[in-house]
């Protein structure tokens, strides 16, 4: 598990055209959490992905991750992923495969969504929800932009850390 | 009239189902309490039970909105979309409304 201000744990995980990212080499990295058939995760998703829009010209990084086990939740699995990129519900946002699920074991990931803003160091200054209602649109993603915003201005996110809510993390048996 | 309510443990939206239905139930003149309230915790269970996600309310063994037929039985979050399009991790109060309202007229007639 890992703390505010600890380093995160660094990873290469495969895009849906196979295509390897790393967090880091930006100014911030925001490191998302998330599935396809979680109803938290789709309600939170067009917030997001609308986060990463607006501040991809500030440099900012978005990742997103699918750590569910496909073979229980075949909804879950890396043929659906590429299906929702293709239909462009991504807008560019890498959308990672975590088959192992070792990334998620690593950054202690619960919930569909759950974020973890990282600084330029990698060092992590926000986990959480992306705002406190997944059923209101105008939240915009508050607690995201606010941390974003933080980081990028030299400050400390205020909430560092807010309980992420959605569905579990669907683990391997 | 036979309200039952099953979830599953992993998925946090089961109590605030729980309490739309009950606020529909009390809107309706029905009894909150009627409510069975059945946890679904394994895989053979949720086969058995058809149960294709958390929660899944059924009034006389009908789902207030009915799963497509090849959805697959799962220990999972289930998605719904409210009527005006959103997703959600509850039914419409508006569907459990219709279901709680077609029952009433059936028991009555």
């Amino acid at each position: 598990m890992i703390t505010i201000g600890e380093r995160a744990p660094s990873f290469v995980l495969p895009d849906t055209e196979g295509v390897v990212h790393s967090p880091g080499e930006a100014p911030a990295t925001v490191v998302l959490f998330t599935c396809n058939h979680c109803p938290y995760a789709l309600a939170w998703h067009e917030r997001t992905v609308d986060v990463a829009r607006d501040y991809a010209d500030l440099g900012v990084r978005v990742l997103a991750i699918n750590s569910n086990d496909a073979e229980r939740y075949p909804r879950d699995s890396p043929e659906a992923m590429r299906v929702r990129v293709q239909r462009g519900e991504f807008d560019g946002v890498p959308y990672l495969r975590d088959e192992s699920q070792q990334v998620a074991r690593d950054y202690d990931a619960k919930t569909t969504p759950d974020v973890f803003v990282l600084d330029a160091n990698s060092l992590l200054r926000y986990r959480g929800a992306p705002d406190g209602d997944y059923e209101d649109p105008a939240q915009r993603a508050v607690f995201l932009r606010d941390a974003l915003d933080a980081v990028l201005d030299g400050r400390d996110p205020d909430p560092a850390e807010t309980p992420p809510i959605g569905c579990s993390i669907k683990w391997r048996t | 009239m036979h309200v039952e309510l099953l979830f599953w443990e992993g998925c946090p939206s089961h109590p605030q189902a729980l309490a739309e239905l009950r606020t529909t139930m009390v809107e309706l003149g029905l009894d909150p309490a009627e409510v069975i309230v059945r946890e679904i915790s394994t895989e053979d269970e949720a086969r058995r039970e058809r149960f294709v996600g958390s929660p899944t309310i059924r009034v006389n063994g009908t789902d207030v909105r009915p799963p497509a037929p090849d959805e697959p039985w799962a220990l999972t979050c289930r998605v719904y979309y409210r009527r005006d399009g959103r997703v959600s991790p509850t039914p419409d109060p508006q569907d459990l409304r219709d279901a709680l309202r077609a029952a009433r007229l059936d028991s009555a007639s």
